[in-house]
């Protein structure tokens, strides 16, 4: 079986603050980070491997040029080969052009009966980039899975599918394309072996694609090509301190209590 | 493409088993706003088996048209088939404005169609607004909620976004209202119906749900397990319509699961009075609660950051505050039905 996993780099979000005193966000020596839900993605992938002996699992990331030391992370863990979209014109692309982009890598390689995206990116947070890919490769999507077999004769999947208030579990052929939610897998470490064979061994340089690689002209791809556009950004304003109540917590509760009632909230 | 050729606002009626979705209603209390604004209708769409007569109710909340695909093929929602729809009607009509909620459907359902169509998507808006162009303006946050971005898809139509469950008003139900309801086509073939949905397992009903709790009393790690709860329960009881919740790391420790959690990864919440016990507030924490009317802190450290957004706070062990807080609220409620 031939599998791609969708990894992103991204700035771990816990780790931003904003400036106490311009409301500006410090961006630097935040550390960047393989998008969590895309570390799942790639678990459920090389659990398919051991499934599958002979299965293929390709990394592939569309970013910076020093994205790639992030992918052997992933080489680290077990994956077979890193796949590096690069080129000045991807800039500022937004999700649909994003889905464009990764979509013609994915074309590329060709012959994927799988592709595996993280649920939501932790920078964005839009869960839109993996379904966007599916429909322009033609094939079926499922989003937020929990849980996903493959039958042995590798034509199906079944999956488990998050919901509001519940689950699903829905049959799919393959090719196809999920998303993956945390609740999948524990991802298992990357092991030193591994990751000192992904930094020698030739087949797991990554390798690296520009816009002629894939096949896409410059006019449809970054931030030009993209349909909806950041005009401003701004850090959301601090709500005003409210009360402490003091005392011991009989006190407390009972000063809380006469609030509420006050405000007509006790009834 | 002619931009002036797309005129009026979309609001996806999302659906289960033929009841409404509480954001489906949030959506027209929302896309009224925006409607009157630019001067232009506010249209339903409603997808699903044997759900036309929810049409009525859409109406009721402000819909002037509603645009129905029922078909047994729309039994259980899929992306192939309501993706299928919902793109045909788009092509046919041409709405400048389609929302969807930010729910597991809606989310799945909206980058689906925005590929189709080729437009830009804006997941999970917390504010919409029209701009002196007549363009959609569309806030969200990003980095963790560390960050809110404005975003115009200025170029293309639909302009389409996502908003989350909880975020905006409902629409006020007005019997009087009148509307026209549409038939949609079904053009979707068995072959392009390549999910098959096997089996669907749903909450109990009866439970409240966190977006539609008027009070909820939420805990975190603080509570130390998952006994703490029934506590946390017992408190919310002293409220109608309410319901516990809980934060990630409570999740994570096994205590309750991921339906009840608040958060950026979790449910957004604005509920009359939101109890936060031994949560510390976190920013992805408070981007999911920080819209409550009121919110009632009781931590024991008096430096935890969850203070900065309470409007009462209380240092202290939760397991003296909270049976006190009960015990106090018991009897303010028998002295007033004296
Ligand atoms: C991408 C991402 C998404 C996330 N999404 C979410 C999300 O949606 N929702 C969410 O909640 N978190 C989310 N988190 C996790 C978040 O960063 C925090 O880790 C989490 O909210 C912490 O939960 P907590 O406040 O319960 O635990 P802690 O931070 O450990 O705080 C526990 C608090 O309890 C207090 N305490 C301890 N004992 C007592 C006692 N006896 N009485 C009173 N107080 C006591 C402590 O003082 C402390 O303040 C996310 C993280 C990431 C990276
Ligand atoms: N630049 C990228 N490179 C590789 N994968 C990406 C990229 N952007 C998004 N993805 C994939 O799409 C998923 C959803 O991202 P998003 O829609 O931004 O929340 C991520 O978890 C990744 O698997």
């Amino acid at each position: 079986m031939k599998i791609v996993v969708t990894a992103k780099r991204v700035p771990d979000t816990t780790e931003v603050k904003t400036d106490p005193v311009t409301g500006t966000l410090i961006r630097k020596g935040v550390p960047h980070i393989i998008n969590p839900d895309d570390v799942h993605a790639c678990e459920a992938a090389l659990q398919i491997k051991e499934q599958f002996p002979g299965t293929e699992v390709n990394i592939m990331t569309m970013g910076q040029a020093d994205a790639g030391i992030k992918q052997h992370e992933l080489l680290g863990m077990g994956a077979d080969h890193a796949y590096l979209l690069n080129d000045r014109f991807f800039g500022g692309a937004d999700t649909l052009v994003c889905s464009r982009t990764l979509a013609a890598g994915i074309k590329k390689l060709g012959d994927v009966d799988l592709v595996l995206c993280g649920h939501q990116a932790i920078d964005g947070d839009t869960a839109q980039v993996g379904p966007e890919i599916a429909r322009r490769l033609g094939i079926p999507s499922v989003s937020c899975i929990c849980g996903l077999q493959i039958s042995d004769d590798g034509k199906t999947a079944t999956v488990t599918r998050m919901l509001d208030d519940g689950t699903e579990t829905l049959e799919v052929p393959l090719p196809a394309l999920f998303t993956v939610s945390k609740e999948i897998n524990e991802p298992r470490y990357m092991t030193i072996y591994n990751l000192v064979d992904s930094f020698s061994d030739p087949a797991k340089e990554v390798t690296i694609w520009n816009h002629e690689d894939i096949g896409l002209d410059q006019s449809v791809l970054g931030l030009k090509a993209s349909p909806t556009q950041v005009v401003k950004t701004f850090t959301p304003a601090p709500k005003g301190a409210g009360e402490m109540i003091e005392g011991t917590p009989e006190e407390a509760a009972a000063a809380l209590t006469a609030k509420l009632v006050e405000k007509h909230l006790i009834k | 493409m002619e931009l002036s050729d797309y005129k009026g606002i979309w609001a996806y009626a999302e659906q289960h088993d033929g009841k409404l979705q509480g954001v489906a209603i949030e959506l027209l209390g929302e896309g009224r706003k925006l409607a009157d604004e630019l001067g232009v209708e506010l249209c339903s769409v409603l997808l699903g088996s044997n759900v036309e007569s929810l049409a009525d109710e859409l109406i009721a909340h402000g819909a002037d048209k509603v645009y129905v695909a029922d078909d047994p093929k729309l039994d259980k929602y899929t992306s192939d088939a309501y993706a299928r729809v919902i793109t045909d009607a788009v092509n046919e009509y041409k709405p400048e404005i389609v929302l969807m909620g930010a729910t597991h459907d809606g989310r799945d359902l909206a980058p689906t169609v925005a590929a189709m169509l080729e437009t830009g998507l804006t997941a999970d808006c917390t504010k919409l607004a029209i701009n002196d162009d007549k363009n959609l303006v569309q806030t969200r946050p990003a980095f963790g909620g560390n960050l809110m971005a404005e975003i115009l898809c200025a170029k293309h139509r639909p302009q389409m976004a996502t908003v989350r469950p909880g975020v905006m008003d409902k629409a006020k139900l007005d019997a009087g209202h009148k509307g026209e309801v549409i038939k949609l086509a079904v053009n979707v073939t068995e072959d392009e119906m390549r999910i098959k949905v096997l089996d669907q397992v749903r909450e109990v009903a009866g439970k409240v749900a966190l977006t539609d709790a008027s009070v909820i009393v939420s805990g975190g790690l603080g509570m130390g397990g998952a006994d703490g709860f029934k506590m946390l329960q017992e408190l919310a009881d002293e409220f109608s319509n309410s319901t516990i919740g809980c934060s990630r790391a409570a999740v994570d420790a096994g205590w309750l699961d991921h339906s009840y959690q608040v958060g950026q990864t979790g449910v957004t919440v604005k509920p009359d009075i939101y109890f936060a016990c031994g949560i510390s507030g976190m920013i992805q924490h408070v981007a999911g609660m920080k819209g409550s009317k009121l919110i009632v802190a009781i931590n024991k450290n008096p430096e935890a950051d969850i203070f900065d957004i309470a409007d009462y706070g209380i240092v202290g062990d939760v397991y003296k505050v909270v049976p006190a807080l009960i015990a106090e609220i018991k009897a303010a409620k028998a002295a007033a039905a004296e």
